[in-house]
């Protein structure tokens, strides 16, 4: 059997990210994958690079990274509201110009995606889908079908990506998965304040996939936000545990579970 | 020099996301005179689909890997079948219904909320809704229109929908925010807690052409313009529309015979040619059709002034 760890996008929450880290060692597990987006919204960017390189996590490159590695304008985030836009522009010129150059080399030197061949799976890693860095799969628009589809034109048994914020998992047809690995950067808009990621335990013709929740000191996080004179709406996220922004992207399923 | 102009560019479709299907024809209980197809109650130019050629064309567009399907008309609910549609359509796929919300009926909205809770997908409905006072919607939409059209949107937020308001862009594109701030205000006044809202840009074709006149000829996409320009922003560059007609490039140019690539999806996956006025405000707007967000004005700028948006509780 091989364990994976899938480690969503982590906006610069290094103390969720250190939980999530000792989590996945405390389990055994083989290695420790991140899907990208390791920047926005929280302080601090540079505190995520040396957990990083501690646990030898392998990293692919989100929208995010891409950014802020080539010193782009804006996050390529997705939004098309501006309300949404304008909250993602504060959190995206903080942490472009709290980056430092080495850590930003080192994100526009990652993969875009990552191919494993595990336990006779082939697996796809990747940031927001196998065709676009930046495409929001959620689970209450994305029919099975197109999952089937992807899975089928990009040769895979398991896809698995992040990018929305929010944890889902679908068996494909022909024993084919799909997994949304949610991520350690903020809630997933449940009103309480633990954040996700996904052990992935393989066997051959079985996958075993589970989300854990991981606990952590969100306050010090909350305090150094407002220190860093980050919104104070980013920071009722990460108390509360519901989104405040980045609103308009959601379906009507995944908006009705929220409480704005 | 070469004074003839030079053929439309042409777009590969990337993948089938979108499938709409133009149920109810071009048959409509209301008659707005910005309406870009025309509809109104006795236009039979485009007929309404029957149930079985609604699902026959759903299962092909599931074995192409469909993402999500909306339904047009017309009103969509002014076809019998409707909610038999929208119950089948959501064991398959995300499933939007486009509507002016005047005829929904408590029993059908009782229907669609369970079946929509039995779904892991989402039943979006698009309110369309152009002004934040009798006065002003009535103006575009007709008489009476504006009460009628309250009246559903009330509906659907008292069975748990959280319907996505559309408006036309009707006013100046400086006047956003407070337009927009109305529509908050209305909407929130009556019941609707958290509103989403969509602007559309006006599509100078059918009433609309009629009222603010035809695409000046240079108003057109050309080759040189589609260089470095975000391809998936063209609706027809993953989506295809169903009519009573065959299968045509996108769901804004349904009345235009040229538009349109085949009898059956199959033989509409070809290239769409880019060559009409409407496409050109397609491109300028981008992603006008789908459920995404506000229609921001042009592509290009990355945000309009949001200052004093922030009372958004
Ligand atoms: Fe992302």
């Amino acid at each position: 059997m091989a364990r994976l760890a899938l480690i969503g996008g982590v906006y610069s929450n290094y103390l969720a990210l250190e939980q999530a880290l000792l989590d996945a060692r405390r389990r055994s597990v083989d290695a420790i994958y991140c899907l990208g987006d390791l920047g926005a919204f929280g302080p601090h960017p540079d505190r995520v690079f040396p957990l990083l390189w501690d646990y030898q996590v392998l990293c692919i490159q989100g929208n995010y990274d891409d950014s802020i590695a080539r010193g782009l304008d804006n996050c390529q985030c997705g939004y098309t509201d501006p309300r949404d836009n304008y909250f993602a522009q504060i959190s995206y010129d903080y942490t472009l110009s709290r980056t430092s150059p080495q850590f930003r080399q080192w994100m526009g030197r990652l993969p875009k995606q990552l191919r494993l061949e595990c336990e006779g799976w082939r697996v796809l890693l990747c940031h927001g889908s196998p065709r676009r860095v930046n495409e929001f799969l959620w689970e209450s628009t994305t029919s099975t079908a197109f999952l089937e589809w992807l899975a089928e034109t990009y040769s895979t048994d398991l896809i698995a990506v992040t990018h929305t914020g929010i944890k889902w998992k679908r068996r494909l047809k022909g024993d084919r998965w799909f997994v949304n690995v949610g991520v350690v950067g903020r809630p997933e808009n449940d009103g309480q304040p633990h954040v996700w990621y996904t052990l992935l335990d393989l066997e051959p013709k079985r996958a075993d996939i589970r989300f854990i929740p991981i606990t952590y000191d969100f306050r010090r996080l909350a305090a150094e936000m407002q220190q860093e004179k980050l919104p104070e709406e980013f920071v009722e996220t990460i108390v509360t545990g519901w989104w405040t922004t980045c609103l308009e992207i959601l379906p009507q399923k995944e908006r009705r579970r929220g409480k704005w | 020099m070469n004074d003839s102009p030079s053929p439309a560019p042409l777009l590969e479709l990337d993948h089938l996301d979108h499938l709409w299907i133009q149920v109810a024809g071009t048959l409509c209980n209301y008659q707005c005179y910005h309406c870009f197809i025309s509809c109104h109650p006795k236009n039979h130019n485009l007929e309404m689909l029957s149930f079985d050629d609604v699902t026959s064309v759903i299962q092909q567009a599931l074995e192409l890997g469909v993402k999500e399907i909306y339904f047009t008309g017309g009103e969509p609910f002014l076809h019998r079948r409707m909610v038999d549609i929208l119950e089948y359509t959501l064991q398959y796929a995300p499933a939007t219904v486009l509507t002016n919300a005047s005829v929904l009926r408590e029993e059908w909205l009782e229907r669609l909320a369970e079946a929509e809770r039995r779904s892991v997908y989402s039943l979006e409905f698009r309110v369309s809704l152009d002004g934040f006072t009798e006065q002003e919607n009535d103006a575009i939409r007709g008489p009476g229109t504006f009460q009628r059209t309250m009246d559903g949107i009330e509906k659907l937020v008292r069975w748990g929908f959280l319907p996505i308001i559309s408006a036309v862009r009707t006013w100046p594109v400086e006047k956003d925010p407070q337009v927009i701030s109305g529509f908050l205000g209305l909407l929130r006044e009556r019941g609707y807690r958290r509103p989403r809202l969509k602007l559309l840009p006006t599509l100078r074709l059918g009433a609309e052409r009629d009222r603010s006149g035809d695409y000046r000829p240079d108003e057109r996409i050309t080759s040189g313009m589609l260089a470095d320009y975000p391809l998936d922003q063209l609706v027809c560059r993953s989506a295809r529309a169903v009519t009573s007609r065959g299968v045509c490039v996108c769901p804004i140019l349904v009345e235009m015979a040229e538009a349109y690539l085949g009898k059956t999806l199959h033989e509409a996956l070809g290239p769409a040619r880019l060559g009409h006025g409407a496409c050109w405000t397609c491109y300028q707007f981008g992603a006008i059709c789908s459920n995404a967000g506000r229609s921001e004005g042009q592509v290009s700028n990355r945000f309009p002034e949001t200052r004093g948006w922030h009372d958004w509780r």
